[in-house]
């Protein structure tokens, strides 16, 4: 390289600022504030940034009568100005003449590119989403530690199904710095590990309260868990980028609670429909023995000497005592007597538990005993002790 | 999603829920040697109350995850309620 002239600082300083200055002299930019601050003087001075960028900004007291707004950490703000150079320090700044929240309609823009753009990646598509496990042990909450919904969802935890343990990672979920706060808490649960799936919650707002979970850096943190991830995020009506690209969206977060964990009822009810028909099973089973038996009997009694029927007759006798002895000591059937099994199998005629309100449900003519053998949109005949429908799975 | 043995090393909910759901199925299928359907019974009549205790005796519990110093991970009872 040739030997140049050494320049003096100021005179770098001084063509630097010259070019910047007359390169930029009218701008309008959109970015995130935080750092901000208002001088004694009056001044404003704040950082405007995006996902990977940062500029400082300065607006001249004279001009902050103007605003119509209070300016706050984590707002979404579009600036006009020109850039500027400051000597004395070497740096540079937008010089801002005017600054203006970002609407709702910029919002509903910006969610609507990012949406478009994910989606392209694939992002959102339906073969990405995970299944979640029907039985969740262990299970991560991201919310905030103030407000009812963490409460809401412990309520609805304890009534469906209090065999879970919650491990609750608390975090900023609106304002500054609650999209890294949320993007370090999926890290963390991640990290941690030993949980079967996570829920992101947070209770209704306003379309700017929801902004985090519209961010990418979150949906990409979403994208990236490697447990299962179900997003909860304000009511109903409320979408979110986190929504679309999370494993399963509840519509709220105490829906979110529900739709986790399997109701206690229905598996108690479950438990005790596999008992009634186990002993059914051994019931019967009894039942054919001692058919088989009795036919045994009567057939030799024909054609053997009284000594081998004797013979027979005695271990029939002792095979019926060895099964009335399993049956009444380990199994709890209260037959004293085989035909007492007999009776009781009646008595649990299936048609007698119909008229009692319940339902046998069958799929292709098979009885369906518990949710994991269904799918949704399977075509089931649920029979009613006066006769039979037809219905789908709307949902499992 | 595997099926997983819970901290204490038992088995966890869903495998022994399955597990009464296949001795379920033998039984009525009907085809297992009567000693056999016995000791099923046997089984799956303990399967169903163990899961049914299980259940009923359950109690929600709610830790807060945080870090130590190091950055270790650490966990806290919380309240309920």
């Amino acid at each position: 390289m040739a030997d140049q002239a050494p320049l003096t600082v100021s005179a770098l300083t001084l063509r630097i600022k010259q070019s910047l200055e007359k390169g930029f002299p009218s701008l309008a930019v959109v970015g995130e504030l935080s750092n901000f601050k208002q001088h004694t003087s009056g001044h404003l001075y704040f950082t405007l940034k995006d996902e990977s960028s940062q500029i400082s900004g300065v607006m001249w007291r004279s001009r902050v009568p103007a605003l119509k707004f209070r300016p706050q950490d984590g707002m979404k703000v579009i600036v006009t100005g020109r850039l500027s150079v400051y000597e004395v320090r070497g740096t540079y700044q937008i010089d801002v003449s005017t600054m203006r929240p970002l609407g709702a309609g910029d919002l509903q823009l910006a969610f609507e590119e990012l949406k478009n753009k994910l989606a392209a990646e694939g992002l959102f598509a339906e073969e990405r989403k995970r299944p979640l496990p029907e039985y969740p042990e262990r299970i991560g909450i991201i919310t905030s530690p103030t407000g009812a919904v963490l409460h809401d969802m412990l309520h609805v935890f304890k009534e469906r199904f209090p065999a879970v343990a919650l491990v609750f990672r608390p975090a900023r979920v609106q304002g500054a710095g609650a999209a890294e706060d949320i993007v370090a808490s999926l890290a963390d649960l991640n990290a941690y590990g030993k949980l079967d799936l996570i829920i992101l919650a947070r209770g209704g707002g306003s379309l700017e309260d929801l902004w985090p979970f519209n961010e990418e850096r979150v949906a990409r943190a979403i994208a990236a868990s490697k447990l299962p991830v179900v997003s909860a995020v304000g009511h109903e009506v409320d979408y979110t980028i986190a929504d679309f690209v999370a494993d399963l969206r509840a519509p709220t977060p105490t829906a979110a609670a529900s739709l986790v964990v399997p109701d206690k009822k229905a598996i108690l009810e479950i438990l005790r429909n596999s008992g009634y028909t186990m002993r059914q099973a051994i019931a019967s089973r009894i039942t054919m023995n001692r058919k088989h038996i009795l036919h045994l009997l009567k057939s030799y009694s024909f054609h053997r000497p009284m000594d081998l029927l004797r013979r027979h007759s005695q271990h029939v006798d002792e095979l019926s005592r060895t099964m009335m002895t399993a049956m009444t000591h380990r199994h709890e059937l209260a037959a004293a007597h085989l035909k007492g099994v007999e009776e009781r199998l009646s008595a649990l005629n299936p048609v007698l538990v119909l008229k009692r309100g319940y339902t046998i449900v069958r799929k292709e003519g098979a009885i369906v005993g518990l949710r994991s053998g269904l799918r949704k949109a399977d075509a089931v005949e649920i029979e009613f002790a006066d006769g039979r429908a037809r219905s789908t799975i709307l949902d499992v | 999603m595997a099926t997983k043995k819970n901290t204490a090393g038992n088995a966890s909910f869903e495998e022994s829920l399955r597990r009464l759901e296949e001795i379920v199925n033998q039984l009525e299928q009907g085809d297992v040697p009567l000693e056999d359907s016995l000791r099923l019974y046997e089984e799956g009549i303990e399967l169903s109350k163990v899961c049914a205790r299980r259940l009923s005796q359950a109690e929600l519990t709610l830790n807060k995850l945080g870090k130590d110093l190091e950055g270790k991970f650490t966990l806290t009872d919380e309240e309920l309620e």
